[in-house]
């Protein structure tokens, strides 16, 4: 085949600036051929280099004590859990993708991060996710949101992980650029973290998983574009197809070997395959690395080497294993009946060299490929939008005239509803791990014995049981209030999970972030993103809840602009006892309700409205200032709930969040499902006081952040709320528990809810816009 | 507070302390995922479990073999279609064949059928999506050795998590199995109601799950080995594994 020409056109086909092209003829000294500039364009894309982003990436805490393996430094991050145990978590974008095509979008998102997961050497054991569509009234958006959500079951289920946790906003921003992001856990023991690092020189490099197609060619680099009207036709091709089943054996395989100790170095082929896998592992082990194409499996004839090296074909990984023990691959791939060809060798050259029939078809310094990407420190200007926002003015529109249609249209929209229609296609009991299922403030998971990976035949401490232990995983994020304000919305996002946790019994561990932002080049977006980082990475370090990696994806635009800034947070947490376990509903009647935080905060001029679901609902505004979040304030809270909660003398906790105090109140109430169509109701009696100038909608719908609904034994009211007092929190009785509605006394009257009623509107929301 | 499960297993331990610990053999497909928590489960129960490899031809001894949930070969054909030509299954027929006790248990229940093990066939969902949630289960037969622990009118609280759990055979099938009393749970409203909303799946006559004619081979599409512990939610499932035991335990004492 001749060689074909690079020209400039060519250039900006593969998504390189001018200034780019000139570093690559700098970096190797020589004009690079087709299939090295493919392999550039890939390695230098946003996804795979964080080129736009490193710089303020470098702001994230990373560290305590507990990290094992900090960001950035593999594939995912570990922390130490104690007693020799550690998790490895990490959350990942599939927007692209899944907007082009939803199902296969979305379970190739799920894969990749189970792979991410099993690379580090653990057992994955749960997943969870962060979704956004556009609104619901749009064809298109449902058969988006249902392909998504059929894509996450079939991989998660497939695979046999459960999916305990997760969130899903509508807005119409996100219209033509759903975000999936998919998260997923793993524990193992601390001697297990398996590194990918081709390390040995003359260690053999195997290929395993299926053979390599055309698909998901050079995925990573479409994924750093904006998406156009024609990339659902043009793109289809950059969708890789995902194969559950294929991975479910390809990780067993792994650790099987992985358990073996012949193991030097260990990647999946992720975003840009086979090419970042050997050149990440040989820029990590500080080596170079040779393969021959030829060798590794092919699913038709005439690949070119180009597309060989960009394939993203799915459950592939990269082994590299001590010389002398190639049977060992042999003998496991064989016995789960996985193809597995040794395709090349450790060198000490620094380079990647990719043969094809015996020819050099790229000679490439790896250690420049992976690590010296260009950087780029881009312009930032506030955004223009922010002066009107900031205008708005609460008094311009009326109170609430009917908090009873309110309440019930809020728990009827679907960001608010119950997200059952969601969960419910996922199987979220496998593994007999989940303690905690989908539907409360966190998920809470235990860590048995039979969780981690198995110990090679000869260690001492193969058979011998762990001690249980209790996770708590939450992932949040309010896209509104990043762009009404990228630094609170930032902090909030951080603060939320955290006290998501605190309301399950849990001690923050860790975070995980998915940065979804648009176009980098535009000053006033990267302005969002560099402002929601800082306020991301003050709230991390507040909560001593270290960043161990994650995911950033730009260019998350549809025709009519950019999304509205979202990144996701993924707190992992754990908790000391299982006793401790919380769970956000009222249980016995009687019991005595206490709002812990401020009813509303009387600092904030839109009184927690600014940027609130009701503003959008009722008045259809996204203006205003997101609720200001106080991180002093709400670490105490959190602190002091644990603290009860440790005493045993919490029966519910639940955090206020999107509707304010009285959606949150609602919860309490329906949202204990015991079984398919079998749910508890509980009703409550709530008294509040209204303060002085608080407008009605702000005391029953804003969103003051800050605040915690429990439920106690009444014999512990004094106790609690003295020792609220001593410590400066906020906290009031607002109501007890019992009765089969939800009755609320306010200044202004009595409103009373049906429960039916509610749990109706609220659960099967979704359910009828979806099935009907 | 005593559970379901405390006082059987009381029970037994009365009936002379000689509480035989079993082995119980969970087959192991490429695909199966359930596998880990059969294990988990038997071992809850005080018995030993071990796994078997989908290309064994043989089952070495066992006194019971659990079929287990999951997507078996990747369910690419039809669920638990390929399964029924590996070399275990046919160890599996002979075992049944010989008064063998075999559980089957979601995917489990897909392989049975489709090894003729058990009459019917599980066909997709009526709702064509993936269910997971838990659901009630009233048994309808307690004189087998898959019931008989189970409490007069007790409803059972388990998980399930399916995508092609739709019971289905033709009326003469159906006839036969009702004559022969081979329905052995149904899906029921948490009063015990037979009502089509309490039916995940669409299964004709709420069929939950169902045994051969010799009541040695049984399978059900909800997940007993997922129910065995408070922590994780409910412990019903052990009256399941508390019949099979219990069953075993007659049949040594009876040797």
């Amino acid at each position: 085949m001749p060689e074909q020409k690079i020209t400039p056109e060519l250039i900006r086909q593969h998504n390189l600036t001018e200034e780019e092209y000139s570093l690559i003829l700098k970096q190797i000294g020589r004009e690079p051929n087709i299939t090295e500039l493919g392999i550039f364009s890939v390695m230098w894309s946003e996804h795979c280099s964080y080129k736009n982003t490193r710089p303020l990436l470098k702001g994230f805490p990373t560290r305590t004590p507990e990290v094992l393996v900090a960001a950035g430094e593999e594939n995912a991050g570990i922390i130490d859990i104690g007693d020799g145990l550690a998790v490895a978590f990490k959350i990942e974008s599939h927007n692209h993708p899944s907007a082009v095509e939803p199902f296969q979008g979305a379970a190739t998102g799920v894969g990749g991060i189970i792979r991410d997961i099993f690379t580090m050497g653990a057992r994955p054991i749960c997943a969870a996710n962060s979704l956004r569509f556009g609104n619901l009234d749009s064809a298109e958006v449902r058969r988006l949101f249902r392909g998504v959500v059929a894509g996450i079951g079939h991989y998660g289920n497939c695979f046999g992980i459960p999916t305990v946790a997760g969130e899903v906003y509508f807005d119409e921003s996100y219209e033509g650029n759903p975000l999936v992001n998919a998260f997923c856990l793993g524990v193992l023991r601390h001697e297990q973290i398996a590194r990918g690092a081709a390390k040995g020189t003359g260690n053999p490099v195997f290929y395993v998983g299926p053979a390599t197609g055309r698909d998901g060619l050079a995925g990573a680099a479409f994924a750093s574009q904006d998406l156009t009207e024609e990339s659902a036709e043009q793109q289809r091709g950059a969708v890789q197809v995902g194969d559950p089943f294929m991975e479910k054996l390809c990780m067993e395989a792994c650790l099987e070997l992985l358990a073996t100790g012949v193991v030097a170095g260990i990647q999946d082929m992720g975003a840009a395959g086979l090419t970042c896998s050997t050149c990440e592992t040989a820029a990590r082990g500080g080596t170079g690395i040779e393969i021959e194409l030829d060798k590794v499996p092919q699913r038709g004839p005439g690949m070119t080497p180009y597309e060989i090296m960009l394939s993203e074909s799915q459950e592939r990984m990269l082994i590299i294993v001590h010389k002398g023990k190639e049977n060992e691959v042999k003998r496991i791939f064989d016995k789960w009946d996985l193809p597995w060809a040794e395709i090349g060798v450790v060198t000490d050259t620094g380079q990647m060299v990719v043969k094809h029939h015996g020819e050099v078809v790229a000679d490439l310094p790896a250690a420049k490929l992976a690590d010296e990407a260009p950087v780029y420190q881009r312009a930032s200007k506030e955004p223009s939008y922010l002066s009107e926002t900031r205008q708005f003015d609460l008094a311009t529109i009326a109170d609430t005239q009917d908090p009873i249609a309110d309440l019930q249209a809020l728990l009827s929209t679907p960001t608010i509803a119950s997200k059952n229609w969601v969960f419910r296609q996922y199987d979220s009991t496998v593994r007999n791990g989940t303690v905690v299922q989908p539907g409360s403030d966190a998920a809470v998971l235990r860590v048995k014995s039979d969780s981690l990976p198995l110990l090679p035949e000869s260690a001492p401490n193969r058979h011998q049981a762990v001690q249980d232990k209790y996770l708590a995983i939450s992932v949040d994020g309010n896209g509104a209030y990043v762009y009404l304000d990228p630094y609170e919305g930032g902090k909030t996002a951080v603060a939320e999970a955290a006290r998501n946790l605190a309301c399950s019994g849990a001690v923050p561990l860790g975070t995980t972030d998915n940065l979804n932002f648009g176009n980098p080049h535009n000053p006033e977006l990267f302005w969002q993103l560099k402002e929601a980082v800082r306020g991301l990475a003050d709230a991390c370090r507040h909560f001593e809840a270290p960043v161990t990696g994650g995911n950033v994806s730009l260019y998350n635009q549809n025709p009519k602009g950019a999304i509205d800034p979202t990144p996701t947070v993924a707190m992992v947490g754990l908790i000391e006892d299982p006793a401790q376990i919380t769970t956000q509903w009222f249980k016995e009647q009687g019991d005595v309700i206490l709002l812990l935080g401020a009813l509303v905060d009387q600092a904030d001029p839109y009184q927690g409205l600014g940027g609130s679901a009701y503003l959008k609902l009722r008045h259809d505004l996204k203006q205003g200032l997101p609720p200001r979040c106080d991180l002093v304030r709400e670490k105490q809270l959190h602190d002091a709930l644990r603290g009860w909660i440790s005493q045993g003398i919490i029966r519910s906790a639940h955090d206020c969040s999107e509707g304010g105090l009285a959606v949150a109140l609602a919860e309490c109430c329906i949202s204990n499902e015991r079984a398919r169509h079998t749910s508890e109701l509980t009703g409550a009696n709530i008294v509040l006081k209204t303060p002085a100038q608080v407008r009605t909608d702000a005391l029953l719908f804003g969103e003051t952040q800050g605040r915690i609904i429990v439920s106690i034994p009444p014999s512990h009211e004094t106790k609690i709320l003295g020792q609220a007092a001593i410590l400066g929190l906020p906290a009031e009785k607002i109501g007890t528990v019992g009765g089969k509605n939800l009755s609320l006394k306010v200044d202004e009257g009595i409103f009373e809810w049906d429960l039916d009623t509610l749990h109706d509107g609220w659960f099967n929301c979704i359910n009828r816009i979806m099935e009907s | 507070m005593t559970q379901p499960g405390d006082e059987a297993i009381q029970d037994l331990e009365n009936r002379g302390g000689d509480l035989k610990q079993f082995t119980f053999g969970i087959l192991q497909f490429p695909g199966s995922n359930s596998d880990q928590d059969c294990i988990d489960a038997v071992e809850v129960m005080g018995h030993k479990a071990r796994y078997v490899w989908h290309k064994e031809e043989s089952l070495g001894h066992l006194d019971a073999v659990l079929v287990p949930g999951g997507f078996s070969y990747g369910d690419y054909l039809r669920a638990g279609a390929i399964a029924r030509f590996s070399p275990v299954m046919k160890a599996v027929s002979d075992f049944a064949a010989e008064g063998g006790l075999v559980l089957g248990i979601c995917n489990g229940f897909q392989i049975l059928c489709e090894a003729g093990l058990l009459p019917g066939a599980l066909i997709r969902n009526r709702s064509l999506q993936f269910r997971s949630e838990f659901v009630h289960l009233s048994t309808r037969n307690t004189q087998t050795p898959f019931t008989s622990a189970i409490p007069e009118s007790h409803l059972m609280r388990v998980p399930i998590a399916h995508g092609e759990g739709c019971y289905f055979a033709d009326e003469t099938t159906l006839e036969e199995i009702e004559a022969n009393h081979q329905i052995l749970w149904q899906y029921t409203t948490s009063e015990g109601n037979q009502e089509d909303h309490a039916n995940p799946n669409g299964s004709v006559k709420h069929i939950a799950g169902v045994c051969n004619k010799h009541q040695n081979v049984a399978a059900l599409m909800p997940h007993p080995e997922r129910a065995c512990q408070d922590i994780i939610g409910s412990k019903d499932g052990r009256w399941i594994f508390m019949s099979l035991i219990d069953h075993l335990n007659r049949v040594v004492s009876t040797e």
